[in-house]
């Protein structure tokens, strides 16, 4: 497909959400600085077309399973930036009610599973909701998001081997970013295209550019229309790359500012908005809309987090179990 | 009511289930055509298809994860862990993943899986295949703990854990498989969580014994009731959530407390139970709380070895003597 063939509100909305990624992440870190936010952040600034690609090519009742950086997944799966920003603020309206943060964020009305602390800890988890779908035959897709890093797990071979066993509708979607944590991957693993791992387990693998929004969305649908056909699962490599730390704080001494500055110039929201104005012949005026509709939809989180009460201390002891019997040792 | 084994009441239950509700699947290695290296799942694959069945590769953290996602879709899973020792394989997914995955996720998600799995010593499997897991997983809130004694309790706690909305892990005891006893027919029979059992009455000695230990603790209580030393045998049936009342009730009444269990001494289920004791009945004890359980060995391949380490009827006789004797 070429840029020519997309609809001006699809294209758009990718914009919109490659936008509201990038700033919900530099918002959270100034409100982190600032205060309001009490927990540790790995932001995905940089890899905003990964996040967005690959949800654009699911339906609603899609699921998937996130990381530890996830807040563009969420974006993506239509996660509500006010509702974010107050579970990073610890605040009761929060989509975990405070009790999760940044880890662990989760909303089964869009579809989405959970964010994840564990390195690979989603992978398995997404293998089993396609479990249900192919069990339900009801036609849904889960895809599970992951790190270079996590596919040095034996979480991900035990996942990817039981969904190519089981031709689950199931896709696999490495972000790979170059780095696990501090440690280039060159140094973690023996491959430099991750997407061959795929081979074992009797699935496509498939690279592609990670900073280009339209082929990682047209990778992830042609993997999601396999799914649904009963083609089974996909391995889908998008090489991209993260501006920030690990974490917040990280004093990045493992990558040289050269490195960074030639992956800047491939920013895949400034490549994206010259194609927008460029090729696709959308007003300057429109994308600019765009623009200051994410700045005061992100002012209105902020201030909605700010706002919002912060649990009672003793509500810490409810919500482990479904059942609960009165009186009893847990 | 029927005469059936353990194992039998095991497989009817689940084959009651996965009738009554088409979301009940079994997953696990070797547990369709095989029927399950313990024999329990029998001929659930020929009844219920590959489908609902399912054979899996030697993989436990892909089990436990795929369970946990199947749950969170709607499906009521049942995965079958070979033995407890493998536990470890899927050590995330049990613990940072299936435990928490309500709490952390603000009780969006809802988790009904059951996690069958094998326990104790079978004699001679030696230190990766007899290990009584139970109390490592005490640590972890958010999974509950079943630990069945008797045919009628494998039935009726394996029906609340598959009917329930959190994950179980349900501990099936090597040794209890072929013993036999009483079940009920009604196909809704289930025993609630966190009621224990007092399986024998007594005023002198509170003997509480887990699983696998109960037929010795009831062996070693008629011959203590010949010497006129009256045991009262407490069977907790589950860990998490644990029936404190009856067991404080009952050592309030007699004063005097032996735990027994298959799992090591160091940190077992009996170090949490004798610490409550401690914390709520102290005031009554004429006497130490004493754990009769497996030496902090592990597990020897040897016949004479591995029952020197292992708890025996012998130990628990030996430990109501002393304590019925104990002066302050």
């Amino acid at each position: 497909m070429s840029i020519g063939d997309y609809s001006t509100e699809k294209l758009l909305r990718l914009y919109r959400q490659m936008l509201m990624v990038r700033e919900f992440e530099l918002r959270a870190i100034n409100e982190r600085r600032a205060g309001l936010i009490p927990g540790f952040i790995h932001s995905c600034v940089g890899q905003e077309a990964t996040a967005v690609g690959a949800c654009a090519a699911l339906e609603p009742a899609d699921v998937i399973t996130s990381t530890h950086r996830g807040h563009g997944h969420l974006v993506a799966k239509g996660g509500e930036p006010k509702y974010m920003m107050a579970e990073l603020a610890a605040r009761t309206t929060g989509y975990c009610g405070g009790k999760g943060g940044s880890l662990h964020m989760t909303d089964f009305s869009l579809g989405i599973l959970g964010a994840n602390g564990i390195v690979a800890g989603g992978i398995p988890i997404a293998v089993g909701a396609a479990l249900a779908f192919q069990q339900k035959k009801d036609g849904r897709v889960a895809l599970s998001f992951f790190g270079d890093g996590a596919t040095n797990e034996g979480a991900f071979h035990e996942a990817l081997n039981l969904a190519g066993l089981w031709k689950l509708p199931v896709i696999f979607f490495c972000e790979n970013n170059l780095y696990g944590e501090g440690t280039p991957q060159a140094k973690q693993a023996p491959v430099a295209d991750l997407a061959i791992r795929a081979s074992s387990y009797a699935m496509p693998g498939v690279t592609v550019d990670g900073n280009d929004v339209l082929a990682v969305y047209e990778a992830t649908k042609a993997a999601a229309d396999r799914a649904r056909a009963g083609g089974g699962p996909t391995l889908v490599e998008g090489k991209t790359y993260r501006y920030r730390g690990h974490y917040e704080g990280d004093p990045m001494v493992y990558r040289s500012k050269a490195e960074m500055d030639e992956w800047k110039g491939r920013d895949p929201i400034v490549a994206f908005r010259t194609r927008l104005l460029s090729e696709a012949g959308l007003p300057e005026a429109e994308v600019a809309a765009t623009e200051l509709a994410v700045q005061s939809a992100l002012d209105e989180a902020v201030a909605f987090a700010a706002a919002s009460p912060k649990p009672a201390p003793e509500t810490a002891l409810a919500g482990v179990y479904g059942e609960i019997s009165g009186g009893l040792v847990f | 009511m029927r005469t059936i084994t353990y194992s039998q009441a095991i497989y009817e239950t689940m084959r009651e289930e996965m009738a009554r509700d088409p979301h009940v699947i079994l997953i696990g290695e070797d547990v369709g055509i095989f029927g399950g290296v313990w024999g329990v799942s029998g001929d659930l694959v020929k009844l219920y298809g590959e489908d609902r069945v399912r054979d899996t590769p030697i993989s436990e953290t892909a089990i436990i994860g795929a369970a946990l996602g199947a749950a969170m879709m709607g499906l009521r899973p049942i995965a079958e862990i070979m033995f407890g020792d493998f536990l470890p394989v899927a050590g995330d997914q049990l613990v940072n993943q299936l435990a928490k995955a309500r709490y952390m996720s603000g009780g969006k998600a809802n988790v009904p899986v059951t996690v069958r799995i094998t326990t104790g010593a079978p004699g001679s499997a030696a230190a990766q295949h007899s290990q009584s897991p139970e109390g490592w997983y005490m640590n972890v809130p958010g999974l509950k703990i079943a630990v069945p004694a008797t045919p009628a309790d494998a039935a009726g706690l394996l029906r609340t854990a598959i009917r329930g909305e959190d994950p179980v892990l349900f501990f099936e005891h090597k040794m209890l498989y072929a013993l036999k006893g009483e079940v009920s027919d009604d196909p809704d029979f289930a025993v609630p969580f966190g009621q224990a059992a007092v399986r024998r009455e007594g005023r002198d000695v509170t003997l509480i014994a887990i699983g696998g230990m109960l037929p010795k603790a009831l062996e070693a209580a008629e011959t203590l009731g010949v010497e006129g030393i009256e045991v009262e045998v407490v069977d907790p049936r589950t860990l998490v959530p644990l029936d404190k009342e009856t067991i404080l009730t009952s050592v309030r009444k007699t004063s005097r407390v032996i735990i027994a269990h298959e799992a090591h001494k160091r940190l077992g289920p009996g170090a949490e139970i004798a610490a409550l004791i401690a914390e709520e009945a102290i005031g009554y004890l004429d006497g130490p709380i004493v754990r009769v359980a497996a030496r902090n060995v592990p597990l020897p391949y040897s016949p004479e070895l591995e029952s020197y380490v292992l708890p025996q009827t012998q130990d628990i006789i030996e430990a109501a003597r002393g304590l019925v004797r104990y002066r302050l």
